[in-house]
């Protein structure tokens, strides 16, 4: 018994070392903050628009993609070629919602970048954001038919991403 | 790309800020809660700060709902229910206990209670086992002889 | 050149350390004298060869050569020099050196003043030294190598993080290391014993130095960590529980119960295994906080560049470190002879409950840190352990600690009269209660565990004094015979009294902070805002121009009634190489208190976001910790630690046992 109670702390660092090695995976990021919104009703929400209002109502019923974004935000701009490429070849509707950021500076964004959207949605205070769960823009959330939430992309999409897991998920979803 | 936009985050929150004037309720008891409770929220997008004392904007954003919340009349509790229901148990500094968490809160009692019983078995049976065996008859009858020749 | 010749000293120095890794075990298990001996010339050549790699490092640093790597990343032709110099060791490699080569230099230390350690015993902890050694100096030759040149040489570098360019940033790390590979000495010792197979009190007494040194440091660096922070961040913290002061704060934590595990061994031969232990376990925390840092397992402020290769290297480190020595604990520990018994209630009985709570606070501590990583990993949900928790569980694990701390010096060995030892801290007892009435006075009632916790600070400390008092009889015989034994005590009493004090001087300041008083508002120029009885009056916010930074510098004037105390000067800097802005804050400090100013964001209609805070007794938090180091300092310099083996022999047991 005594002699167990030695070995204690060489089995508890043995214990230690597998989690540490687990963790250095690479596919591990303890910055990502999982959504708790994952197969749950899209947060409602109601907001004017650069043209007409934007609501839940809007997407009821078909496949659609949310994404947030801004004119300040750099990262979009690096994204916003995909979204354009996904509107056009995917017949997905995109709606934007505009975070923290002034009509007119989302206007000329859109006007200078083009315009993947259908609508856009101003959230010029950021509740809606919040109401999601966003902790950045941009940000992207795929939302089935009846209005589920059925997945989350917390950082800008790249083409890796739309290819092995977006328009996988799309077509399943078309399918339901 | 990310890491970039939380690194740039990160580097912005290293500097002075945290709670603006502006965004403080008139009622000094409503705010004095606003404060606590965003003591014990965690900012997403810096590296272990609250809000209360980041500089992020989503810091910012989050405690002035905060406040709205608290105006409109929700409890301590539901606050906290009203953000982890949108950021999952990762935004709240303190835990909660639940049974995810019960190894977490349970385990410094336990082992201290442990310790302290291995411990205080081990002192008692040092205290209880003789110091070295008795000695045989043939070893008495030697160390007499010893002692004597030592005279 | 200088660097490919840095390069190759690392090389050379890596060889000298496998070299001292076996030649010197090996011949202590041989019994073969020359080549125990040799440990000690590799340790000091080693340690020549590590610094001139170091020195070679800062050179690079100081004349600005970007065409190696390290300078270009982290340095700027614009920073001022001491900023180049410091900025050696703010980054990932730059810090591996600063490691190494104060490993190599306590190596070396051990060597040269271990002329009164048995031959074999020194062969054998110069070898265990020689093993860290090697594994690190792999390490940054492997992964992190310092030395690696850029073709074609850039003109410029990045500069550095505008948050480290700080005098405090000289001398945090530096200590901190100290402390943490200090420790590697301690360790050395343990395995070394563990090799022998035996433990005693002259291993005690041999340790004790290098454990007493490192941890001197440790306090040292985490308190000048904190201060930093403090000074720093803007709003008046000073200790976040983030990861990476946890991993400072669990070696210090495991390095105190050490450094009195480590007097029970000496004094009466017992607590052999629990002490190896602790000597093992505190450098392991080291290593975990290294693998922690580096490694980007965890999400922390301070957590240098991730990099998962280094990371997996760093664990295989951890893994042989630490698994191999307590691997060894395991198989030969319960074959060390049991020393002296002792009744619960008694001096023993006392330190075995100072190492059961330092030892479990750094385990709930480390729970805490790493809970997170273990839930993520089982596949649980993904959460974070913050300030609360620590606060919580910290409190409750140290408060029956500082109660005991004034009571186990008076306890006597083996078995200890606790009525009698209660009685002598009347005084004490009287103080806490004096203490607890004028602290809920002043803070009109305020919250009660801060006024338990300066209750606490004043038994404690009363009880530090009580105890000097008992031992110089003070008020009990006449006061020449009171100097008398005043001055005949040794300086190890002295140090554990003054480190003693300066524990409850740090309570005291921890908890002050609950009675601290904050003003947030917007002001003009000619605004004024009253704080704790001050007077502040913003008089302007200019533009400033630095060496390599732009600032707004606000102008406030602080009067107490009518008559001006004192000019302070918050600034806002903006740092155009790196785009980012830092905060300067303005303290004014009368060492009982501070008045606390950051400068915000201007709302752009000339007002200003101005933060100030008045905060009593903080300052006693840092000047705790000085005084517990200055202790440490004062308990290093006691004779008796330095004669060693051969004052012992001559001195009979029974004279020494009536200490």
């Amino acid at each position: 018994m005594r002699r167990a109670l030695y070995l204690l702390p060489v089995l508890l660092v043995a214990a230690l070392f597998v989690f540490f090695r687990m963790a250095l995976r690479a596919d591990y990021d303890p910055h990502a903050v999982p959504s708790p919104l994952i197969d749950q009703p899209m947060p409602a929400f109601d907001l004017a628009g650069t043209d007409k209002r934007l609501s839940g109502d809007t997407l009821k019923g078909e496949v659609a993609l949310v994404n947030f974004f801004a004119s300040w935000c750099v990262p979009c701009r690096v994204e916003h070629p995909l979204l354009m490429r996904l509107a056009e070849e995917q017949h997905v509707p995109i709606y934007g919602i505009a975070l923290k950021d002034k009509p007119q500076d989302t206007e000329r964004y859109v006007a200078q970048m083009g315009n993947p959207y259908r609508r856009i949605g101003l959230d010029e205070n950021g509740h809606v954001g919040i109401d999601f769960g966003i902790t950045g823009v941009p940000e992207t959330f795929v939302i089935d038919k009846s209005g589920h939430i059925r997945r989350h992309y917390g950082a800008p999409l790249t083409a890796e991403e739309l290819r092995n897991d977006l328009e996988p998920l799309l077509r399943e979803l078309a399918r339901s | 790309m990310r890491a970039l936009l939380l690194l740039l985050l990160l580097l912005v929150a290293a500097t002075v800020q945290a709670v603006e004037p502006r965004e403080r309720l008139a009622d000094p008891a409503l705010e004095a809660r606003a404060r606590a409770l965003s003591k014990e929220l965690r900012c997403l997008v810096c590296q272990n700060e609250s809000i209360d004392e980041s500089n992020a904007d989503l810091a910012h954003d989050i405690r002035v709902l905060l406040r709205e919340r608290i105006k409109a009349g929700d409890s301590d509790d539901e606050v906290r229910r009203f953000l982890v229901s949108r950021y999952g148990d990762f935004v709240l500094l303190k835990p909660p206990f639940e049974p995810a968490t019960y190894a977490l809160w349970f385990g410094p009692p336990l082992v201290l209670a442990v310790a302290g019983l291995a411990i205080a078995l081990r002192l008692r049976r040092a205290r209880t086992e003789p110091d070295a065996p008795p000695l045989s008859d043939t070893e008495r009858q030697r160390l007499a002889r010893l002692l004597e020749e030592e005279g | 050149m200088i660097a490919e010749l840095g390069h190759f000293a690392l090389i050379l120095a890596l060889l000298l350390a496998l070299l001292q890794s076996s030649v010197p075990l090996i011949g202590a298990a041989r019994r073969n004298y020359a080549w125990m001996t040799l440990g000690r010339s590799t340790a000091v050549a080693q340690f020549v060869l590590v610094a001139a790699a170091f020195a070679a490092l800062i050179h690079a640093y100081v004349t600005s050569d970007f065409s190696v790597q390290n300078v270009f990343e982290n340095s700027h032709s614009d920073k001022p020099l001491l900023y180049k110099i410091t900025g050696v060791w703010g980054n990932h490699e730059g810090s591996m050196m600063l490691w190494v080569f104060i490993l190599s230099l306590f190596g070396a230390a051990v060597a040269w003043f271990g002329d009164n350690l048995p031959p074999a015993l020194s062969a054998r902890v110069l070898a265990v030294q020689g093993m860290i050694g090697t594994g690190f100096l792999g390490f940054i030759l492997l992964t992190s190598d310092p030395f690696h040149r850029l073709v074609p040489a850039p003109l410029d570098g990045r500069g550095l993080n505008p948050v480290l360019q700080d005098p405090g940033l000289a001398f945090h790390p530096p200590f901190l290391y100290l402390g943490y590979v200090g420790f590697s000495v301690a360790f050395s010792f343990a395995v070394a014993a563990l090799i022998e197979g035996r433990v005693d009190a002259a291993w005690a007494r041999w340790v004790r130095p290098w454990t007493l040194a490192a941890w001197c440091a440790l306090t040292i660096g985490i308190a000048m960590g904190s201060w930093w922070a403090y000074y720093t961040l803007g709003w008046g913290g000073w200790w976040f529980w983030d990861p990476v002061e946890n991993a400072s704060f669990m070696p210090w934590l495991v390095g105190t119960a050490l450094l009195h595990s480590a007097i029970v061994v000496e004094k009466r031969d017992a607590l052999k295994s629990w002490t190896i232990l602790l000597a093992i376990l505190t450098f392991s925390l080291s290593l975990v906080g290294t693998f922690l840092v580096r490694s980007g397992v965890l999400t922390s402020v301070h957590a240098f560049a991730v990099d998962p290769r280094r990371g997996l290297y760093i664990l295989l480190l951890l893994l042989v470190a630490i698994g191999g020595s307590l691997s060894l604990y395991a198989w030969r520990a319960p074959a060390l002879k049991a020393g002296g018994l002792f009744a619960p209630i008694s001096r023993e009985g006392a330190l075995v409950l100072n190492n059961l709570l330092l030892t479990v606070a750094a385990a709930a501590i480390f729970w805490g840190t790493l809970y997170p990583l273990f839930s993520d990993q089982l596949g649980g949900p993904k959460l974070t352990v913050g300030a609360p928790f620590f606060d919580i569980v910290f409190r409750w694990l140290l408060a029956p600690l500082l109660v005991a701390v004034a009571v186990g010096p008076l306890l006597a060995w083996k078995r200890g009269d606790l009525l009698a030892a209660l009685q002598r801290l009347w005084a004490a007892l009287a103080a806490a209660v004096v203490v607890g009435l004028v602290g809920l006075y002043i803070a009109g009632g305020g919250p009660i565990l801060a006024v338990l916790t300066l209750a606490l600070a004043g038994w404690m400390a009363l009880g530090a004094l009580s105890e000097w008092a008992e031992r110089v009889r003070l008020f009990r015989a006449s006061l020449a015979e009171s100097g008398r034994r005043a001055r005949h005590l040794p300086r190890a009493q002295y140090g554990m009294t003054l480190a003693h004090l300066g524990l409850a001087v740090t309570l005291a300041g921890i908890a002050a902070s609950a009675w601290q008083d904050e003003r947030i508002e917007i002001m003009n120029p000619g605004d004024d805002v009253p704080i704790a009885g001050y007077t502040l009056h913003l008089n302007s916010v200019d533009k400033v121009q630095g060496p390599n930074f732009t600032a707004e510098r606000a102008d406030v004037t602080v009067r107490k009634g009518d008559s001006v105390v004192a000019e302070m000067h918050p600034e806002k800097r903006f740092f155009p190489l790196q785009q980012m802005s830092t905060g300067v804050t303005a303290i004014k400090t009368n060492l009982l208190a501070d008045l606390y100013l950051a400068l915000g964001d201007s709302d752009g209609k000339g007002g200003w976001t101005v933060r100030a805070w008045w905060k009593p007794l903080v300052p006693w938090i840092w000047i705790g910790a000085v005084m517990m180091a200055l202790g440490g300092v004062v308990s290093l310099s006691d004779r008796r630690l330095r004669l060693g083996v051969a004052a012992r022999a001559r001195v009979p047991r029974g004279a020494r046992a009536a200490e």
